[in-house]
């Protein structure tokens, strides 16, 4: 080999790419620099970001978080937004994702949107609220064989503001076997009462990413990073029954409101059911009663499946029948469900065959 | 082979789709709607038409005279890459209502194996400046012309019933494939391969 024609190829092909990169980046700081422009929310906060930019990456800049579940490929649509002023008109690649009534409402995807003047913006406020914290895992429990109770402290004067029933994403670094960052979402068990810190619940999956990152590499004393609180699942503040069904790490958010009820003396009436397959599959049974005891109006019903013969006197049915068999008329009851898409589904049909309309049912399905 | 020859075989017979099925990806994902499907087969169009000619213009005055063939095809790739991206920077400033119409869908191109295939072909079959940029032009009218048609289709069977694990895609490539057919049946007028 003739080092010197190796020299001169390699030399040649880096002057040919090194050229076009210096062309690209003259070019990015001449045409495709807009300067600085301004994102004004809700009329009031205001945020500086590089135009040229994506709004959703220029409101992750400023820490503002819109969900966004396909990193920004504008194929999931939930980062939609309300525009009032100074995002051009809808693009080809958002039509798919933005209905006509949503368009002429102003909705955009803020993931397809660039900015290239100021611009106004309408967000909930919820998505205000979120934020990301470096959390320490202080203390992890096992409450089943399979689900762990993970206790996160916030950073020093943090604050979280949630609804009983909402959730948080924990981010699951890389770790042997896994080569990429992920986040997951989990119910948020604690009381909202309690600001500095939070449990989740984290059930076992083989092959899951995040559960295997929590079940096997976080230690006590860990750092996690969460970001949060989501959803639309949380506690209503009406006087309805309430029907609560959750079984395993589903027990998570209805803790939470349980909780909730407990420490601001709501006495609604209701039913709360949760069923395992073995008497240890059921989490955190013992606290939980002790927390109903204070709620004399909600009615415990855990059930074992599939106890060892003698250990268990308890109801043995799988919540869909006991559903079927301990309410008569579900009309104006509220139900909280959270589980596996196909449970919730067939407790919904139950319900509604109960008279509940579909309104008065909120459910968080756990993929 | 006079360039006319070359715009209509890289319409008709030698089609970038249905006779080389290059460009697949975008092909299957963006096929849903006529419109949409218009605006991406026009910027495949634009862009097979400028890279076709830089890359011809590289190949020829650069690569050839240093002996340096073999790198083609990472060449190719990156003089692609940079000038879909120049491309789009310049319209996205200068030239708003280009943009919507067919800007947004430039970087969805730049990754398009047809637009590489198409530069490749350029080579193998040794052909002039005039003659690549006619076959540029000629192999992105060939990619609208078969996305447009394919649209056509999607819409029109939207609602039929297609059986449950055909839904989308799979339904998508037999018709691919039955277009394919139907133009092979052109092949004797003229071939280029």
């Amino acid at each position: 080999m003739d080092y010197l024609e190796l020299a001169k190829t390699v030399g040649i092909l880096t002057g040919i790419s090194g050229g076009l990169a210096l062309l690209m980046s003259i070019a990015q700081n001449t045409i495709g620099n807009y300067g600085e422009k301004e994102i004004t929310i809700n009329g009031e906060k205001k945020l500086i970001m590089d135009g040229g930019d994506t709004l959703l990456a220029g409101l992750i800049d400023n820490e503002v978080f819109l969900p966004s579940a396909c990193g920004g490929k504008g194929t999931c649509g939930y980062c939609k937004c309300k525009v009032l002023s100074g995002g051009g008109q809808l693009l080809a690649t958002e039509t798919g994702l933005v209905t006509p009534e949503e368009a002429a409402e102003g909705i955009r995807l803020s993931c397809q949107l660039k900015v290239k003047e100021d611009i106004q913006i309408e967000i909930p406020q919820e998505y205000l609220d979120l934020k990301q914290w470096e959390t320490v895992a202080y203390r992890i429990d096992d409450v089943t064989p399979t689900i762990k109770r993970v206790f996160l402290r916030l950073p020093e004067g943090e604050e979280i503001n949630f609804k009983p029933g909402q959730y948080v994403q924990i981010l699951a670094p890389e770790y042997q076997g896994n080569d990429e960052e992920v986040y997951r979402a989990y119910s948020i068990a604690s009381s909202p009462s309690k600001k500095d810190e939070i449990e989740l619940l984290i059930g076992y999956i083989p092959e899951g990413i995040a559960t295997t990152y929590v079940h096997q590499h976080l230690k006590e004393g860990d750092t996690l990073n969460i970001i949060g609180p989501f959803g639309h699942f949380f506690y209503q503040d009406t006087d309805k029954p309430m029907i609560f069904v959750g079984s395993g790490t589903g027990i998570a958010p209805n803790l939470s409101i349980l909780r909730y009820m407990q420490e601001n003396d709501i006495q609604r009436p209701g039913i709360f059911l949760s069923a395992g397959r073995k008497i240890e599959d059921l989490p955190m049974k013992e606290e939980i009663d002790a927390i109903a005891a204070d709620l004399p109006n909600i009615k415990m019903i855990w059930s074992v499946t599939g106890a060892d013969p003698g250990t268990w006197d308890g109801p043995t049915e799988w919540v869909t029948d006991g559903l079927k068999k301990l309410v008569d008329d579900a009309k104006d009851s509220e139900a909280y469900l959270c589980g596996s898409p196909v449970t919730i589904e067939q407790i919904v049909d139950v319900l509604t065959e109960k008279g509940m309309t579909e309104d008065e049912i909120f459910y968080d399905k756990f993929q | 082979m006079s360039p006319f020859v070359i715009l209509f075989a890289s319409i008709f017979t030698n089609n970038m789709i249905l006779s080389n099925f290059l460009g697949m990806c975008s092909f299957i994902a963006v096929s849903n709607e006529v419109k949409t499907s218009m605006s991406l087969g026009q910027a495949v169009t634009f862009v097979l038409t400028i890279t076709t000619a830089l890359n011809w213009i590289v190949y020829h005055q650069i690569l050839v005279p240093l002996e340096l063939e073999i790198y083609s095809f990472i060449v190719f790739i990156i003089v692609i890459a940079a000038s879909v991206q120049l491309i789009e920077m310049i319209i996205d400033r200068y030239l708003p209502n280009l943009y919507y119409a067919l800007g947004i869908f430039l970087p969805l191109i730049t990754v398009n194996c047809a637009i590489l295939g198409v530069s490749l072909f350029m080579v193998i079959r040794e052909y002039q400046f005039i003659q690549s940029v006619v076959f540029g032009i000629g192999s992105g009218l060939g990619w609208l012309m078969a996305i447009t048609v394919l649209a056509g289709i999607r819409q029109r069977i939207a609602r039929n019933p297609i059986p449950e694990g055909l839904k989308g895609a799979g339904i998508t490539i037999i018709i691919t494939g039955l277009m394919a057919l139907a133009f092979i049946g052109m092949s004797g007028i003229v071939n280029m391969s």
